[in-house]
């Protein structure tokens, strides 16, 4: 994975121009800590204090708000995150299995990331798509009727 | 705190209601909350996360009540009382279920009293005790944490917290410094300062009110019980103690002397025994403060110097600054603060004077204040040539020390201070109450200014516990007009008018904690508004009893500006007893 | 320009994780490769329910509807159907003889079925605000502005609608609170933060028919005297997201959102905030916390959102679903909404189905039908031809309802009666090959892991139900541990901050008396009645 210099000023200036987005709304924090987790996959610590200072937030708080949420992540994860989906619907169409197909095709367990960087494998609450149980959501996509072949199908596309 | 009693007033003049506490019919104001209902009716409710003078949370779930007609159980703290409420304090169902949050929380926790700082003063101990708690039944796993041990004043100890957020709130509320925040969610939710980070490296200001905030060990001041104790043991050092003006009115609290009660003579004494090579005053430093600092206001006035002028004695407060209002920074006094000045003072003037290598010589300070352990060690603090003042001892570490040394103060005979860093005046004792270095300073300020002799020594307007105090003192034709703020959310307030403009003042009071340095975050535990009120009470009659009460008639001090420092805000003195500041990040 | 005909294309969050998309680029490509792109138009188009399996597409006007489509099966349905003019019979689902395109009202093929909340759900493209309008969108707002809001109120309040978000509170009576609630700064927030498991209805209502809230919104904002709304919405719906955006940029430009609405001197905005995955921001307080920024944590009650809520200010809070039901009413009249339902539960309810049933997806009945109609009617039955073992009504924080209590009416008022709760309206069919251990050990784990983890009993409660649980599946149990868990979920359930807390323990509860000796089996025999469990993999115990 590249190594980025968070320090570096270019990446406040893009920061700062998130936070010029969100400038006319209330209360834009959360806002702003979900556009910077888009753009970079997590929430890096100079970043957060970044946005603290700009926002006039205790940084205390950003760090609060950034571990509260499921979807922030305030360590490095992987390129994509795949989320399984554990709540009961799912659970009782095979979710375990969908769980146990990806640990052995990524080689990884539940919250780790693979060695490239590329996959990092969560289990998360109910995804809203029930009707399409067991489902996974890799990124922003939702994948569903999983079967440990259409899993590995799925996984080609992010080769 | 001048919100508690604001509030108490509105009370008065809103409606009665009647309710019925445990049966009984009784009329308490409309608004309250049941928990205080139950308090001005003398009803015990036991409490944890309610904290007097925080925003009640409603997360412990020990202060539960039954309400019929409710099926499930009422958080007293957060529930206001209705016209007709029913309320059962002690039924089978609450006790039981209070019991029950209780083994929870317990479920969650070390256990081992024997090897915590508060153990004898933990209110979880306590509840435990008081329920009868024999037997955890909800055995599992239990979070561990590493100790956080990056401050240099206050010591984390997660493992201990039991997530009430009496702390968070403190940080947050009284202080506006927030500094730590809850992290994470569900069972793996801990407190967390900044970004994660140790507490070293957040903007904690040291203040120690986090401290008395919690009801468990998880907070404690960073000891320097060990080395002082090793000082003393080292034949070759001359160990020298300086106490603070707030310490003679608390430290008999934990000899169960009632607060407030004056204990100076046995205190002396008390150390005296502990083995310390002297015992001094920091009082004594506290009127040298004030010639220098009043001596910089006059010159200020005289030479339309950055007014106001802003005190400087208390340590959380200028770290707070240097976080949050660096742009202010060349109006704080360039003064060290007495505790500081003393350790300069000892290690120059007094070693020369014993003819002593300052190297062999170990200031230790009694100190009502977490914040003084950051202080002192700070890098501009070593203008002997090495570090002024060595160690910093809370009152509840000092407190600690004796008992270990089978020490009781109550029965201490009465002794003095030691020549010459001992003697002080009445202006040096009221620096321990909010307001009492404003009152000191004018006390002098008016004579060397006027060369006239005050007749009334007692501003009574700048005392008191009100948050923010006003006053307009007429000096030699000018109208003075003064502040004095304490606790940082009351100096924020007081810092913004400045800032803006919507306030002119010529001189500013302002102490970290609430009260002044009586409640300091090293302060016996607990510190809360009644017993804060009782100490101040205290800090005033030491003044009214001592024969000289304006810090220029000190006598000791005189001499060492004769002897030794020439003139005040003199080059040396400059040297010694003055300081710089450094603009932090405002995290 | 003309079209000959106009094809919509499923695209809803069921849809497309079944490659949606991908047919409906294969459709694109293969008309324009027949050369009928100028004749045939191709829209998008939202669920259609549990009706009709995804994805499926609709011809008209010849209504004609194919179901679950492949992709390998475009090309014959264009060159076929779309070029040569014959219907594929094999691929049909349905077929209906009423014509005309956007006046097009389908008689469901399962007659239990009314539609109102999902009235122009799988009908319109959700992407073009020409359909919602063409189907008297936006009407009720125009009305609503020639009327008092105490007139608009009145006409909430007098249709009983009850909120359908879980609580089933008065939605006439929020807003009467929070219109005489003093302040001149007031806010409607719409509660899209559907995390209940098994439950996707609010996702559905807006991916399908975003502005039929929005005008809802719009409504309330008049009726209260708000201008601004917010609608929190879950991370996890991209789409419902995307087409809000769509939906309120193209109602702002044609001046039915922003300033001056049709000229009466009203305005109202609409913004969305997005969640970022925690659960109990569902429970209103927690969601208003999330909005202002902070740690999803609920707040103190009272003062309740109408008296203080967003940023302080008097604020309404309702459920997507209940924002739906608002237009039809206004433009109907409280008389007609009455007229379905049960007589203290008018209207009707959105229900998710899903789980060990043969037709996933969600339908919308009206109140006061059974358990039995919803499943083995328009569910088609448990799947695979297995028993019923237990219905989870309303997701984890509803009721479980075993297949003695099939015919008790759905209604808010009814399920309390059996300790069940109607919720979120979501149905999770659980069969009889399923532990009842390992099922409400996936409960329990969501709550421990969704607490927020302000208040003791949920914090550490939840944790420790958690752990005995997993003691007990893998053999480790002790009869004592059934005492514990029952003490324990009583003491959750009275003791806890919020509704969270108070609910999480709701299965486990349940689930204790009514398969109590399925538990019993796990601590004693150390087995597994189904096993299914991780107890005994493998060793398959035959029962019945």
């Amino acid at each position: 994975m590249e190594t980025i210099k968070w320090e570096d000023e270019h990446i406040f200036q893009e920061v700062d121009s998130i936070i010029e987005k969100y400038w006319e709304e209330k209360s834009p924090l959360l806002c702003v800590l979900q556009e910077i987790s888009l753009r970079w996959h997590y929430l890096p610590r100079p970043l957060m204090q970044h946005v603290a200072e700009k926002l006039d937030v205790p940084s205390s708080k950003v760090y609060g708000v950034a571990t509260f949420y499921s979807f922030l992540e305030t360590e490095p994860i992987g390129q994509h995150v795949v989320r399984v989906c554990e709540s009961a619907p799912c659970h009782v169409r095979g979710a375990m299995d969908v769980l146990s197909t990806l640990k052995r095709e990524l080689g990884i367990k539940e919250g780790e990331t693979t060695r490239d960087g590329k996959f990092t494998l969560e289990v998360t609450s109910c995804l809203g798509v029930c009707g399409v149980a067991p489902a996974m959501m890799i990124d922003q996509v939702t994948y569903g009727n999983l079967t440990p072949e259409r899993i590995r199908e799925v996984l080609t596309l992010y080769n | 705190m001048a919100k508690t009693t604001g509030e108490m007033e509105k009370k008065e003049t809103q409606n009665m209601i009647t309710i019925y506490l445990d049966g009984k019919e009784v009329e308490v104001p409309q608004g309250v909350s049941v928990l205080e209902a139950c308090q001005m009716e003398g009803i015990h409710i036991p409490t944890l996360c309610y904290f007097e003078g925080l925003s009640p949370w409603g997360g412990c779930r020990i202060c539960l009540v039954e309400i019929e007609g409710q099926p499930n159980l009422a958080a007293s703290c957060v529930t206001p009382v209705r016209e007709g409420m029913k309320i059962r304090t002690t039924s089978k169902k609450v006790r039981e279920a209070r019991r029950a949050n209780l083994e929870l929380l317990l479920s969650n926790h070390p256990l081992d009293c024997q090897l915590c700082d508060r153990n004898g003063s933990c209110e979880l101990q306590d509840l435990a005790y008081q329920f009868g708690v024999r037997e955890i039944h909800f055995k599992g796993e239990r979070k561990t944490y590493e100790v956080d041990n990056s401050s240099p004043s206050v010591k984390r100890d997660a493992e201990r917290c039991i997530l009430c957020g009496r702390c968070v709130r403190t940080c947050r509320e009284v202080q506006t410094v927030c500094a730590i925040d809850y992290a994470n969610r569900s069972f793996e939710t801990f407190i967390s300062p900044s970004l994660g980070l140790p507490l070293g490296e957040s903007v904690c200001v040291n203040c120690g009110q986090c401290i008395l905030a919690c009801p468990t060990g998880a907070l404690s001041e960073v000891s320097h019980v060990d080395q002082v104790w090793d000082a003393i043991e080292d034949p070759e050092k001359f160990v020298v103690l300086q106490t603070a003006p707030a310490i003679r009115v608390s430290i008999g609290e934990p000899f169960g002397l009632p607060p407030g009660t004056i204990s100076t003579g046995k205190m002396v004494a008390a150390f005296r025994r502990l083995g310390f090579d002297r015992i001094f005053d920091t009082n004594f430093s506290a009127d040298l403060t004030i010639i220098e600092e009043g001596t910089e206001f006059i010159n200020r006035v005289k030479q339309g110097g950055k007014l106001p002028l802003i005190t400087s004695c208390s340590p959380g407060w200028i770290k707070f600054m240097e976080h949050f209002y660096p742009d202010l920074m060349d109006n704080v006094s360039t003064c060290k603060s007495p505790q500081q000045m003393f350790g300069a003072v000892a290690k120059t003037y007094y070693a020369q004077k014993l003819g002593i290598d300052p190297q062999d010589m170990i200031v230790v300070s009694i100190m009502p204040c977490t914040a003084k352990k950051f202080e002192c060690q700070r890098e501009e603090m070593s203008a002997s040539g090495c570090q002024d003042v060595d160690f910093s001892l809370t009152t509840r570490e000092a407190a600690r020390m004796l008992k270990e040394k089978g020490i009781d103060l109550k029965e201490m005979p009465d002794e003095d201070f030691d020549d010459p860093l001992g003697i002080s005046t009445g202006a040096a004792a009221v620096f321990g109450a909010t307001g009492g270095v404003m009152e000191a300073a004018l006390r002098s300020v008016y004579e060397l200014l006027t060369g006239k002799t005050l007749e009334k020594l007692d501003f009574y307007p700048v005392r008191g516990i009100e948050g923010v105090k006003e006053a307009t003192v007429e000096v030699d034709g000018m109208e003075v007009k003064v502040a004095v703020a304490h606790s940082l959310s009351n100096a924020r307030q007081v810092l913004d008018w400045v800032r803006s403009g919507e306030a002119q003042y010529h001189f500013i009071e302002i102490m970290a904690c609430p009260g002044g340095c009586i409640g300091g975050g090293g302060q016996p535990i607990p510190t809360n508004l009644e017993n804060r009120m009782k100490r101040i009470e205290a800090i005033y009659q030491v003044d009214q009893s001592l024969p000289l009460r304006k810090s220029h008639e000190n006598p000791a001090v005189k001499q060492l500006y004769k002897e030794f420092l020439g003139e005040p805000n003199g080059e040396k003195a400059h040297h010694l007893l003055h300081t710089h500041y450094l603009a932090r990040e405002k995290m | 320009m003309f079209y000959r005909m106009h094809v919509l294309v499923e695209m809803s969050s069921t849809s497309i994780p079944l490659g949606a998309a991908q047919i409906k680029e294969r459709l694109e490509r293969e008309v324009e490769k027949a050369g009928l792109s100028q004749e045939i138009q191709i829209l998008e188009s939202g669920s259609l329910g549990a009706a009709v399996p995804s994805p499926f597409i609709a011809v008209y006007p010849d209504n004609i509807v194919y179901a679950p489509v492949k992709i390998g099966e475009v090309k014959r349905i264009v060159e076929e159907h779309f070029l040569k003019g014959r219907p594929v019979k094999d691929l049909i689902y349905f077929k209906e003889k009423t014509p005309g395109v956007h006046a097009f009202l389908p008689r469901s093929p399962l007659a239990k079925e009314k539609r109102v909340v999902l009235r122009n759900s799988g009908l319109i493209d959700p992407m073009n605000i020409e359909d919602y309008i063409a189907r008297d969108g936006y009407l009720a707002l125009a009305r609503v502005l020639s009327l008092s809001p105490e007139e608009v109120i009145g006409i909430v309040k007098d249709s009983g609608l009850l909120g359908r978000g879980g609580a089933g509170f008065p939605t006439g009576l929020k807003w009467e609170f929070t219109y005489k609630a003093p302040g001149e700064e007031k806010y409607i927030v719409c509660n899209a933060d559907e995390g209940e498991p098994g439950t996707f209805k609010d996702r559905l209502i807006l991916e399908g028919d975003p502005h039929s809230v929005l005008e809802a919104m719009a409504i309330a904002g008049y009726a209260v005297g708000a201008n601004t709304g917010y609608i929190y919405i879950r991370a996890e719906y991209p789409e419902s997201i995307r087409h809000l955006e769509t939906a309120i940029e193209q109602a702002n430009q044609r001046g039915l959102l922003g300033k001056d609405i049709f000229g009466s001197g009203f305005d109202f905005q609409v913004k969305i905030r997005k969640g970022a995955g925690a659960y109990v921001c569902g429970e209103e307080t927690a969601l208003l916390e999330s909005i202002e920024g902070g740690r999803g944590e609920p707040r103190v009650k009272p003062p309740y959102p109408p008296q203080s809520g967003l940023w302080g200010k008097p604020t309404v809070i309702n459920n997507v679903e209940t924002l739906a039901n608002i237009p039809p009413i206004i433009l109907n009249g409280p008389q007609w909404f009455k007229n379905i339902g049960t007589p203290t539960c008018p209207g009707t309810k959105v229900f998710t189905l899903t789980g060990n049933i043969n037709n996933l997806g969600l339908t919308e009945v009206p109140m006061g039908i059974t358990l039995r109609e919803l499943i083995l009617e328009i569910g088609g039955g448990v799947a695979q031809g297995n028993g019923l073992k237990l219905v989870q009504t309303g997701g984890p924080s509803g009721g479980t309802m075993t297949p003695d209590l099939l015919d008790v009416p759905m209604d808010f008022d009814t399920l309390p009666k059996y300790n069940s709760a109607l919720g979120s309206g979501a149905l999770t069919v659980i069969d009889d090959t399923h532990c009842i251990v390992d099922v409400t050990k996936n409960f329990c784990r969501f709550f421990l892991h969704e607490s927020c983890g302000k208040c003791t009993p949920c914090r550490i409660g939840n944790k420790r139900v958690v752990e005995i649980l997993e003691r007990i599946s893998v053999g480790e149990g002790k009869m004592e541990d059934l005492d514990t868990l029952k003490f324990l979920g009583e003491h959750m359930k009275t003791t806890s901050f919020c509704g969270l807390g108070q609910a999480a323990p709701n299965p486990l509860l349940r689930c204790l008396v009514f398969f109590q000796e399925e538990f019993e089996a796990h601590i004693v025999d150390k087995k597994c009645l189904t096993g299914s469990c991780e107890m005994n993999k493998g060793q398959k115990v035959l029962v019945h």
